[in-house]
């Protein structure tokens, strides 16, 4: 789940000074679940905005901002609309700002903050412990990502600002490696804890990341067959 | 071979003091500190960005120290350079004819003055010795030939006092199998807790010819001691040297503080508890001489 917040809505109406109309983008998955971008969030994002002198030509809500096909039947099914504003207002991630950016040329302004991809802990309550690093390595941490949720991404034990089992850098969190030397003792797992572990190999996606269907091999070669 | 490493392998009881470089280009004091100490401690640390605060940079102010005939022992965080710039910054210092390189994790960016600051880690310190030890054996982090490797007598860190102890004492013990031959200790004021860690951190050493250091750092006043309580992860002065300090009047507590950096330093060596010491009086450099003399210990060169 992306996790995001919503802007103020003064820096919201000083991005859209120059724009009198505004279509406005909700999401129906993560900003629905986070309150940024679900319809009451649009509804209360519309009043806002009148409320400042604009005018809301159109709202909806896609199933999920990050599916651009999705996004652009939508705003198709809004021609009119889509023609007449000069700005969409996207309540969603930065990724479903961009799928707007996809399906139109008017000036696209984002309504709210992605912060991570997080687990939900109870409602309003997130948690961020998988950064996206392009290659898992919680088999060796006790399935608790040190990269993520250590503040330094450190690889082969806490550093010097372990306090009380708590991280320096934010007293309300924990230090990821005692959550991690705990657990690998549990386990009986200390093996892993008695082990270098090399740096992180960054550019295992190369960013921005791309995935594309693999290609289907010809016949000849999928039986088997290698070129010499 | 550098002065310090000359010191560590000599089986004598070793000192180090420490440089930190000012916020600004006006050196005056600093090199005043550095004159003052060259010659009376086996090396000199100089930190790199301490406390994630800017300042002049460690590399630099290594260099000087060496060119005014002390021995520089190069702090080197990993908050900010990748591995490029570390291995980059580990020839230049090399060029520089900087020959001790200690390796610190850094503290974070949130902590320090550029509080928006991109912190960078791309190595952990167990990463930046392995790093140095390669480039002694002429190949960089990435396995390609040097051509000239260098010479590093490679350093790094420890905390006794960390709570818990444990994952502490693992990390440890990677940065011994990655190479580290010494370390200089986070700040002790527990002598029998450093006796019972330096049992421990034995143990990970047997067999090699790792040297360890005390870190001292010496007190000021009762508010210091209390704050590094408060604040200070990893550093714990305990009750009875607070009564200690608090049980003197105020213009009397840096006197105090001193007497107590010696009374440790002198335990340390009669007992043969630890290797030596690195001290740290933080903005009272000038006091280091009189503390050495306290201690027993007159100057080493």
């Amino acid at each position: 789940m992306i996790i995001a917040k919503k802007k103020p809505i003064e820096e919201i109406i000083e991005s859209l000074a120059t724009d009198k109309t505004v279509f406005i983008v909700g999401c129906g998955e993560c900003a629905t679940v986070t309150q940024t971008g679900g319809e009451k969030e649009v509804a209360e994002m519309k009043a806002a905005l009148e409320a400042a002198g604009k005018k809301v030509v159109g709202v909806d809500m896609v199933a999920a901002g990050c599916q651009e096909l999705d996004l652009k039947r939508i705003l198709r099914q809004h021609k009119e609309a889509a023609e007449e504003t000069e700005a969409f207002l996207v309540l969603s991630c930065g990724a479903g700002t961009q799928s707007v950016r996809e399906g139109t040329q008017k000036h696209v302004v984002p309504g709210t903050d992605s912060l991570f991809l997080g687990n939900i802990k109870r409602a309003g309550t997130y948690e961020e412990k998988c950064s996206l690093c392009g290659k898992c390595v919680l088999d060796e941490y006790g399935a608790i990502c040190p990269v993520t949720r250590c503040a330094k991404g450190l690889l082969n034990g806490p550093c010097g600002g372990t306090n009380h089992g708590k991280c320096e850098v934010d007293p309300e969190k924990d230090c990821a490696w005692v959550l991690i030397h705990q657990q690998l003792r549990k386990e009986g797992r200390e093996d892993k804890l008695a082990r270098v572990h090399p740096p992180k190999d960054w550019n295992v996606v190369a960013r921005p990341g791309r995935v594309v269907p693999a290609k289907e091999e010809p016949a000849t070669e999928a039986a088997g067959a290698k070129k010499p | 071979m550098s002065a310090y490493r000359e010191a560590c392998e000599s089986g004598r009881f070793v000192v180090s003091g420490e440089i930190g470089p000012p916020k600004g280009t006006n050196v005056q004091t600093m090199l005043h500190h550095i004159d003052l100490l060259k010659d009376q401690v086996d090396g000199l640390n100089v930190t790199d960005n301490q406390s994630s605060v800017m300042r002049l940079g460690s590399l630099a102010v290594s260099h000087e120290i060496v060119s005014r005939g002390g021995d520089a022992i190069f702090q080197m965080t990993c908050r900010d350079r990748n591995r490029l710039a570390l291995g980059s910054d580990l020839l230049s210092a090399a060029f520089l004819g900087i020959a001790n390189v200690l390796c610190l994790t850094g503290d974070h960016p949130s902590v320090g003055d550029h509080k928006e600051a991109k912190s960078v880690y791309d190595f952990d310190s167990v990463h930046l010795i392995q790093c140095a030890r390669k480039m002694n054996e002429g190949h960089d982090w990435a396995g390609n030939d040097l051509d000239g490797a260098t010479n590093f007598y490679v350093g790094a860190v420890v905390t006794p006092e960390a709570d818990p102890l444990e994952p502490q004492l693992y990390k440890f013990a990677r940065k011994v199998e990655g190479g580290a031959q010494f370390f200089q200790t986070q700040a002790v004021y527990d002598m029998d807790h450093f006796q019972r860690f330096m049992e421990d951190a034995r143990t990970v050493t047997e067999g090699t010819e790792v040297k360890l250091m005390a870190g001292l750092v010496v007190l000021t006043s009762l508010g210091m001691a209390k704050y590094m309580n408060r604040a200070v992860p990893g550093i714990m002065v305990p009750d009875v040297i607070l009564e200690e300090m608090g049980g003197v009047p105020k213009e009397e507590a840096l006197r105090k503080g001193m007497e107590i950096c010696a009374r440790h330093i002198r335990f340390l060596k009669e007992n043969q508890i630890c290797d030596g010491v690195h001290i740290m009086a933080i903005g009272k450099e000038e006091l280091i001489p009189e503390i050495l003399t306290m201690a027993g210990l007159a100057a080493t060169t």
